[in-house]
């Protein structure tokens, strides 16, 4: 049973039925989903979770949409793995790596997507749609397929076609764009206005965005239901940062963990920073940027959920920290070099942002550290090339033991 | 009808842009929500009329250096 009370405006607090709506008619603020925290309470326990489902789905009492088997291709519940060779790197007693980048599609997206899904099917839609560059685009394509949904994928007309294989090979619909990336933007905004469409990022907004809930919850279970001290997230809208803190404190709300007391700390790159920046100006005020940095996955300039992004790092007493562009590769190779995962450029972005973080002294050396790892190395090996480089030889054995200098 | 999100800078902030748009466009502004603080401020409103109108009204507001982004953040997502 979903224990959802409303809609309700982020900013003026009006409420809304629950539909197909993600911005406030009066305000233009954005739209959030409300849930009967008190009924959730009553039904929720970990016992409850442990006996559901390996997926996000174990978590269907804190989720605005029932589970259903039609869209489920198993997001959610990964491995959150303890760290050895990298926390012994940054000098680290308790570090945990959140490795989102196993999901169905290889990245964190399939957690909202998969919510998305569901509540369209609630809905009644039989269409899903997005705009995207790449991971989104994967998810929506995926899902639908499972779903026997129609999808329409939106891309910008100039982007390069390996990059949305990913997506092509669930065969939706791809529309390819001419025009600016603004001009992207402002087509999908009215169509998703006109057509009986889900599209999944904006007017089922509301619901998508809670999928991500669930990396706090995943987190919290897996570290032995307690709530991290330190959680660094890679940000791109800012919406998943926001989810993770919202997940923790539901938990703790309702009784599943105690004392939820985790910073979060908010990682981006120097190319795109603009929730990272203000943080740096002691501002609350998102100044849009031209994204131009090598994570192309947290490549969004005007951040949706920016402002909450920055309200999260305040009330958890956290922090926001910038990855130089040079830092991402030397990010992914030092994960996969240290504990095997091989991450895209977002997760570069995280652990270049943990490093810092440990160099200034924000994290403390005992203190339970989780970083998210919200993506595939596999999607964007572009950025980390130059680590190929065989050593070549006859095939005999001498001239491997003179090229490679070792002896039987 | 559009819903817009302007971000002024520094010099910008004292301009009367949004005065300026209704006047010399055929466009209809109806602000909705703005965050003006020293150094930088938007302001997100609705703008209505024909969409080419539209479209020049916000070309314009662009050449004055004012940023116009959609209200809601971008929708293309990674």
């Amino acid at each position: 049973m979903v224990h959802v009370a409303a809609l309700r405006c982020k900013e003026c607090s009006r409420e809304y039925p629950v539909g197909a709506f993600n911005v406030c008619d009066f305000c233009f603020g954005p739209l959030e989903v409300v849930y009967d925290m008190e009924a959730i309470g009553d039904i929720a326990s970990r016992e409850r979770i442990m006996s559901g489902p390996y997926s996000l789905w174990r978590y269907a009492d804190f989720l605005p949409a029932e589970y259903n088997p039609l869209v489920d291709i198993n997001a959610g519940f990964t491995p959150l793995i303890r760290s050895r060779g990298l926390a012994e790197r940054l000098g680290l007693e308790e570090l945990w790596i959140k490795n989102d980048s196993v999901n169905p599609s290889y990245s964190f997206k399939d957690r909202v997507v998969a919510v998305a899904t569901a509540k369209a099917l609630e809905l009644g839609f039989e269409t899903l749609a997005c705009a995207s560059t790449g991971n989104l685009a994967c998810s929506v394509a995926a899902h639908a397929a499972r779903a026997g949904m129609t999808a329409y994928v939106f891309i910008p007309s100039d982007l390069e076609a390996g990059k949305v294989l990913g997506a092509a090979i669930y065969n939706p619909t791809m529309i390819a764009v001419n025009g600016s990336y603004d001009d992207v933007n402002r087509l999908c905004s009215e169509l998703a206005d006109q057509y009986q469409w889900a599209f999944v990022n904006i007017n089922v907004r509301p619901f998508y965005a809670d999928g991500s809930k669930t990396l706090g919850y995943e987190v919290a279970e897996q570290l032995g239901w307690r709530a991290p001290a330190h959680a660094i997230a890679p940000s791109a809208s800012g919406a998943m940062f926001t989810k993770i803190y919202q997940g923790l404190k539901e938990f703790e709300q309702t009784g599943i963990i105690d004392n939820v007391e985790t910073r979060m700390h908010c990682a981006q790159a120097r190319g795109c920073s603009p929730i990272a920046t203000a943080y740096e100006e002691g501002r609350f005020v998102i100044r849009p940027v031209k994204p131009a940095t090598i994570a192309k996955s947290l490549g969004i300039g005007n951040p949706a959920d920016g402002y909450y992004a920055l309200k999260t790092i305040e009330a958890s007493g956290g922090s926001a920290v910038i990855a130089e562009e040079h830092e991402v590769a030397e990010g992914i190779k030092l994960l996969a070099q240290t504990e095997g995962i091989f991450t895209e450029g977002a997760g570069g972005v995280a652990i270049a942002g943990l490093k810092r973080l440990v160099e200034r002294g924000e994290i403390q050396p005992d203190e339970p550290t989780v970083v998210y790892i919200t993506g595939n190395g596999l999607k964007t090996t572009e950025i980390v090339s130059d680590v190929v480089h065989p050593i070549l030889i006859e095939g005999t054995v001498s001239a491997f033991e003179q090229h490679v200098g070792v002896k039987a | 009808m559009q819903r817009v999100r302007f971000t002024f800078l520094d010099h910008m902030i004292k301009q009367p842009v949004i005065y300026r748009m209704g006047h010399d466009f055929n466009v209809v502004t109806n602000i909705r929500r703005a965050d003006v603080q020293e150094g930088v401020g938007w302001v997100i409103l609705e703008v209505e009329g024909e969409l080419e109108e539209i479209e020049r009204s916000l070309e314009w507001v662009r050449s004055l250096g004012v940023r116009v982004d959609p209200a809601l953040g971008d929708l293309i997502e990674p």
